[in-house]
């Protein structure tokens, strides 16, 4: 089998269709194209999506059509971001069962209000009857961080000028969050072709060196040490400023890592589409080794951290 | 193009059994008196954890806190929304209450964020009416308190309800808007799909070659029921009184049946093979919705052989 | 492909309202016997799997995100899986496939369903603005698709009730069952309201609380254990459309193609004769006969006549759902687990009054959405 490689990524820009069929059917073909497959040398289909993001039970079977399921095939869904499916088909591979896979993501993120949505991740019993919505939320995590000297408002309005954010004195949100330090909510749709090692045969390939995760007690305390192997650029899923300094921290990065910059909060395929962007980094030439950085749940509360590489 | 769009609203009553801890602790606030739990390594958290983070033994060991503590992190929020506790301006913080070690998470009513600060002193503003529920503490408010005289624990609360609104805009496909339009108009319409050249009705991408339809298809208001049932249960979400027929109708035309209401006829006359015509609405009525179709009703042909349909079944 | 066994099994007394646990406290129930039946305890447990049917159920969007302390996962890497009613199934396979890619050693499988925190038939009823209101409720969709079986088949009316007084039956002796019916019969089945025509009330699953916990190991820790494991000698997946054009739901091509990848990876020929016992998804009474011929234990049309002749009872050829099956409990999300677990139970010999005696070979089964989604494990007494 000899490793396992990503072969092919596409997202879709703009606006995510309700069903998200009619934006996921593009978005398979330039995968698959990239990938130089069909859909038809697909052995393991997986997808992450909530149904909360839609407000309808089951709204992840709907997407099914988007495959062109009939004859049937072997698919899975996990009710998480995207990258967990990745590490479910990664794990198919790994384990002889598959020797292609397809992950797909994907979210109607402004169908309704997120920020009141996410209120219902948080503790059913004492929490979540209180209505917290997720920016408040993380505000008070960034205080924490601030207090503990873990980063600072200027930190913060460094990232927000990376991701293209030019006015450090945009209004407060939430204090001490501003308008620069919250990812904008978007609708969202990604996909990603893994192969077996011999399936890859001379294709454009970026290798999984290393893919973990892990997930914490929920809270507002720090985040564990998270170690992560010396990388050229690094691709993390933070929807605001001070959540990616914690985990630049909690990875320990050095000051040479290039970030690609998180500018768009797609919930359920953003943490997919960051492993593709770091894994068109090493395809591309531009990095020999990346980072690619998922997270799921309030506050950093679950982290999948996926280590990419060229081999030459 | 603007495809139609509509809003969603789910709502729910939600039903939480509480369990041994956090029934105490619920029933605690009902008493106007805070119960942390002890874990074996001393701590006392605040809410109480019901298992045990180290020996993941059940938390037997409830002990009572001050209903006033310290600010350890806040944010301010100027326009509250729906459900929250307050709904003027007011703080968010997380809160250590004195002889906790862990903090938790609930609104403070400061009048301004200028109030608002690391370290300030909070107590807990008591709801009214009472009933073992988080929301027993209405918010903190600036100052301190001391807990009461200590007396026996009241009886655990078993369940506690939570309301859960939410809303969203739906938002139609290309496809399924097409349909609607033509709808309003009293046409039905099907798309084919390139690669297998079914006709669809209503017109979606197609589910079998996961390929957006082409060709517009008119198809016909009469058709073929392929199978039924008759519901003589009332159920939650339900919106016909039943009892009712729902059969599926296959459409001179179409490749998939759609289902629909079959009435002007006895349940127990229903049956595969029975052709069946739509009935609408007054035009009047109609709008860009399915409800413009009222039903379907018994069109009088002879049935249709079984072979016409089987493969639909 | 490496080994993996079922080391122990572990499920709730499921009941229509357990206002007596929390979430936690019913997820824990579960899992606390199934560490102690897999003879393991916490430390020895490297990741944790849940599974679960949609959030909307129980009003928390991931409820695993809360729950992960009380599962014992902090600190671990932790799944959670959805593929509808055929969850339960999906959470083992997901399991297997952790232990089979080689990244672990012990693996906490775990489904679970609290309907009472809400309405599932609401849940599932909501609908979109510009959709008809047609309504007819989870008896109301798959009561067409009998009508269809029984049309094609020509099976007597009376099989779906037969298979309803067997399965309460079994569930009598099923201490963990929600539904314990010793004394149901084929009268009294058939005297009862007709809900969904032609499926009677009696024909009909619960709606319960209730969890399940598996614990998985690789080949060392199933050689390590002092008791009799559950050797996982193959597992499937399988997924069509909800609806397209040919769909057969009276016998889903994706049900037979998964069961054919189980037969051949498991060196099963003939499963009528191979097979011990099954655990099949049946959450209407009909659905047994359909399953039987959908899987490939007989041929189109002979399911219902296996039924009739009482060989899927206790005692028989191939006796179906010795656990009461869904019929008799129906905690949604855990209810396909409840299958995989009594499978493995059955191989393990540690499946109490209703043990099939000498079951060496066992079929777990679930489905789910409109009969599109199916999920199948064997498991062995032997590897």
């Amino acid at each position: 089998m000899n490793g396992v490689a990503v072969i092919g990524f596409a997202q879709a820009g703009g606006v995510v269709t309700t069903s998200g069929v009619e934006t996921l059917v593009p978005v398979f073909e330039e995968a698959l194209a990239r990938a130089g497959l069909g859909r038809r040398d697909i052995d393991f289909w997986c997808s992450g999506s909530s149904d909360y993001l839609a407000g309808r039970a089951f709204s992840f079977v709907s997407a099914v059509d988007a495959i062109g399921a009939v004859p049937p095939i072997a698919e899975s869904h996990v009710e998480m971001d995207a990258a967990w499916a990745l590490y479910e088909a990664y794990l198919k591979i790994l384990s002889g069962e598959a020797s292609t896979a397809l992950v797909y993501g994907f979210g109607k993120g402004t169908a309704g209000d997120l920020n009141r949505v996410l209120a219902l991740q948080m503790d059913p019993y004492t929490v979540a009857p209180l209505w917290p919505d997720a920016i408040s939320v993380a505000a008070l995590q960034a205080r924490l961080a601030i207090d503990a000297g873990r980063c600072s408002e200027d930190d913060m309005a460094a990232v927000a000028a990376q991701r293209g954010h030019q006015a450090p004195d945009s209004p407060y949100v939430s204090m001490p969050l501003r308008e620069h330090d919250v990812a904008p909510v978007a609708d969202g749709a990604a996909a990603v072709v893994l192969a077996a090692g011999d399936r890859v045969a001379g294709r454009r390939a970026a290798w999984i060196e290393r893919i973990e995760h892990r997930i914490e007690a929920q809270g507002f305390g720090e985040l564990p040490a998270m170690p992560a192997p010396e990388v050229d650029v690094a691709a993390l899923h933070a929807p605001f400023t001070h959540q990616e300094l914690l985990l630049r921290r909690a990875f320990g990065l050095s000051g040479g890592v290039r970030y690609v910059p998180f500018t768009e909060n797609a919930m359920f395929s953003a943490g997919l589409s960051r492993i593709g962007v770091a894994a068109e980094e090493v395809m591309a030439g531009r990095a020999a080794k990346a980072l690619g950085h998922a997270t799921s749940g309030p506050l950093l509360q679950q982290n999948l951290t996926c280590v990419l590489g060229s081999r030459s | 193009m603007e495809t139609l769009a509509a809003p969603l609203t789910i709502a729910f009553d939600y039903t939480r059994s509480l369990g041994p801890v956090l029934g105490r602790f619920m029933a605690g606030l009902r008493d106007r008196r805070v119960m942390g739990g002890r874990t074996a390594d001393g701590r006392v958290h605040v809410p109480p954890l019901e298992y045990d983070p180290v020996t993941h033994e059940p938390v037997t060991d409830l002990v009572e806190v001050a209903p006033s503590g310290t600010v350890i992190s806040w944010t301010w929020t100027g326009r509250p929304l729906e459900g929250q506790p307050l709904d003027w301006p007011f703080g968010w913080a997380l809160i250590r209450l004195d002889g906790a070690d862990t903090a938790l998470l609930h609104a403070v009513d400061a009048g301004s964020a200028e109030a608002m600060r690391t370290g300030m002193r909070v107590r807990i503003r008591w709801a009214a009416d009472r009933v073992g529920h988080i929301r027993d503490i209405e918010c903190f408010e600036p100052g301190t308190a001391t807990a009461g005289p200590p007396g026996p624990e009241s009886e655990p609360v078993t369940m506690m309800t939570t309301p859960i609104r939410l809303h969203y805009r739906h938002t139609t496909s290309v496809e399924e808007d097409r349909y609607l339009r033509a709808l309003a108009e009293g046409r039905i319409i099907g798309q084919r799909c390139p690669a297998c050249r079914k006709v669809y009705v209503p017109p979606r991408f197609c589910p079998a070659d996961g390929v957006a339809p082409d060709e517009v298809v008119e198809v016909a208001g009469r058709g073929t029921v392929t199978t039924f049932c008759v519901v003589n249960v009332p159920f939650a979400g339900q919106r016909l009184t039943p009892p009712y027929v729902v059969a599926q109708v296959l459409l001179d035309g179409a490749d998939i049946p759609v289902p629909h209401l079959i009435l002007g006829v006895p349940a127990e006359e229903v049956r595969m093979g029975l052709r069946v015509a739509a009935v609408w609405r007054d035009r009047a009525d109609w709008g860009t919705t399915p409800e413009n179709i009222s039903h379907f009703a018994p069109s009088g042909e002879p049935d249709a052989a079984y072979e016409t349909y089987a493969e639909h079944l | 492909m490496r080994r993996a066994a079922v080391l122990g099994t572990g499920q709730t007394d499921h009941r229509s309202r357990r206002t007596d646990v929390s979430m936690a406290g019913l997820c824990r129930e579960a899992i606390d016997r199934a560490l102690a039946d897999a003879g393991t305890d916490w430390s020895q447990i490297d990741a944790v799997v849940l599974g679960k049917a949609p959030d909307l159920f129980e009003g928390v969007m991931m409820p695993e995100l809360f729950l992960a302390q009380s599962l014992g996962a902090v600190g671990k890497p932790l799944l959670r899986v959805h593929t509808a009613g055929s969850v339960g199934g999906a959470t083992a396979i997901v399991a297997t496939s952790l232990i089979r890619a080689g990244v672990h050693r012990r693996v906490l499988a775990v489904a679970f369903e609290k309907q009472s925190e809400s309405n599932a038939m609401w849940a599932l009823s909501i609908q979109p603005p510009f959709s008809a209101p047609i309504t007819a409720g989870a008896g109301g969709y798959f009561a067409p698709h009998i009508r269809s079986y029984i049309r094609r088949s020509g099976a007597p009316p009376h099989v779906g009730a037969l298979v309803a007084v067997k399965d309460r039956r079994n569930g009598a002796l099923n201490p963990h069952a929600h539904l314990r019916q010793p004394d149901i019969t084929l009268e009294s089945v058939q005297a009862s309201p007709m809900l969904w025509d032609p499926i009677r009330y009696d024909e009909t699953c619960p709606s319960s609380d209730g969890a399940c916990a598996v614990v998985i190991g690789d080949a060392a820790a199933a050689s390590s254990s002092d008791r009799q494991v559950a050797w996982i000698k193959a597992t499937a997946m399988r997924t069509e459309p909800t609806f397209y054009s040919g769909k057969d739901h009276v016998d889903p091509r994706a049900g037979a193609a998964a069961a054919a990848a189980l037969w051949d990876l498991a060196g099963i020929k003939n499963p009528l004769d191979e097979v011990d016992v099954a655990e099949l998804y049946v959450p209407f009474s009909w659905f047994e006969p359909m399953w039987l011929e959908n899987v490939g234990f007989v041929g189109p049309g002979q399911g219902w006549k296996l039924v009739e002749a009482g060989e899927t009872r206790i005692g028989g050829t191939l006796p179906v759902n010795p656990s009461g099956g869904v019929l008799c409990s129906n905690p949604i999300g855990a209810s396909g687990l409840l299958r995989f677990a009594e499978a493995a139970m059955q191989v393990m010999g540690r499946a109490g009054e209703h043990q099939v005696a000498g079951a060496s070979t066992a079929l777990g089964h679930a489905y789910g959405g409109g009969s599109q989604f199916f999920s199948m494990w064997v498991v062995g007494r032997t590897p």
